[in-house]
C-alpha cells in the first residue's frame, strides 16, 4: 500500500515538475524544477530496487549537471522575455508532435504488454543474496570493464573540450614569468659604474 | 500493485514533455538542453524499470552509461553556449547562421 502511495507521489511530482521545466518563464526556475524532477525520479528508481542508480542520479544530475545549468544561467546576462517571443507560435506544432509521439509510445507499450516479444536469456540475472551495488560493481569491473573505461574517456574528452572551448587568454595582464626570473644572473642584472664628478650618470 | 507498465507510462509522459519542451522553447537553448536532460531521464527510468522487471542487471549498467553521456553532453553544450554568447551577446538559436546550414 505504501509503495503504491509512494509511486504515485513520485510519479505525479516528476511529471508536474517536468511540465514546469518547459513552461516556466524564468530559466532559473526551470533549473529548480529540473532538480525537483531529478530527486523524484531518483525516488522512482529507489522503488524499483535500483539503489545505486538512484544515488548516482542525485549525485551526478543534481550535484553536477543542474548546478552547471544554474551557473551558466546566472552568469549570462540574457533578455529572457525576448527569447520567449515565439512561444505561442510554436505551441501547435509542438503539441502535434508530442501527441503523435505519445500515441506511438502508448502503442509500443500496448504491443509489448500483449506479450509479442520473446526475450532471450537474461544476460546478467539478479542474485538475491547480494546487494544491488555489489552486483553492479561485479558486472561493471569484469564483463563491462572496457565499456566502463570508454565512459571514462568520454568524460575526459568532454572535460578537455569544455575547458578548451571556454578558456581565453587575456591580453594586457602582467603575470609572473618564473623561468625568466630564474634565468636572471647577477652579471646581467647589475652594473658597476664610476662616474666622474659633475658628469651625472646614465641609468 | 505497481507493474512495469506504470513505470513505462511515467517515462513515456516524461519523454513526450521533453520533446514538447524542445519544440515550444525553440529560441532558448538553455531550456532546450534541459529538455534533452528530461528525455535522457525518461530513458533511464525506462531502463531501470525493465531491469527490475526482468531481473537483469544490464539495464542498470547501461543506464550508468546514459548518465555519463548526459553529463558530458551538458558540459559541452553549455561550453558552446558560453562561447556563442561571448561572441554574439545573445543565445537566440534561430539567428545562429554562421555556418550557413
Amino acid at each position: 500500500m505504501i509503495q503504491l502511495f509512494a509511486f504515485y507521489l513520485f510519479a505525479t511530482i516528476v511529471i508536474a515538475s517536468a511540465a514546469m521545466v518547459i513552461f516556466a518563464r524564468n530559466p532559473v526556475h526551470s533549473v529548480m524544477w529540473l532538480i525537483l524532477a531529478f530527486f523524484n525520479a531518483a525516488g522512482l528508481m529507489l522503488l524499483a530496487g535500483a539503489e545505486f542508480i538512484a544515488m548516482l542520479l542525485v549525485i551526478v544530475y543534481v550535484g553536477a549537471v543542474a548546478v552547471l545549468f544554474l551557473f551558466v544561467v546566472m552568469m549570462l546576462d540574457i533578455d529572457f522575455a525576448e527569447l520567449r517571443a515565439g512561444f505561442v507560435r510554436y505551441l501547435p506544432l509542438g503539441a502535434l508532435v508530442a501527441i503523435i509521439l505519445a500515441a506511438e509510445l502508448v502503442f509500443a507499450v500496448g504491443a509489448w504488454s500483449a506479450g509479442g516479444v520473446d526475450l532471450a536469456a537474461r544476460a546478467a540475472p539478479v542474485v538475491a543474496d547480494k546487494s544491488n551495488i555489489q552486483q553492479i560493481g561485479e558486472l561493471l569491473y569484469t564483463r563491462y570493464i572496457f565499456l566502463f573505461e570508454a565512459a571514462g574517456i568520454v568524460l575526459l574528452v568532454a572535460m578537455i573540450g569544455a575547458i578548451v572551448l571556454t578558456h581565453r587568454k587575456r591580453g594586457g595582464v602582467r603575470t609572473q614569468n618564473i623561468s625568466a626570473q630564474n634565468r636572471r644572473r647577477p652579471e646581467e642584472a647589475t652594473r658597476l659604474v664610476d662616474p666622474g664628478v659633475g658628469q651625472g650618470m646614465e641609468l | 500493485m505497481i507493474s512495469v507498465g506504470h513505470y513505462l507510462a511515467v517515462s513515456a509522459v516524461l519523454f513526450t514533455l521533453g520533446v514538447l519542451g524542445i519544440f515550444i522553447n525553440r529560441k532558448n537553448i538553455i531550456v532546450i538542453l534541459m529538455a534533452i536532460e528530461l528525455i535522457l531521464l525518461a530513458v533511464n527510468i525506462n531502463l531501470v524499470a525493465f531491469s527490475a522487471a526482468l531481473g537483469d542487471l544490464v539495464g542498470q549498467v547501461f543506464s550508468m552509461f546514459v548518465l555519463t553521456v548526459a553529463a558530458g553532453e551538458a558540459a559541452i553544450g553549455l561550453a558552446i553556449l558560453v562561447i556563442y554568447f561571448r561572441g554574439r551577446g545573445t543565445i537566440a538559436v534561430d539567428d545562429a547562421n554562421r555556418m550557413k546550414g
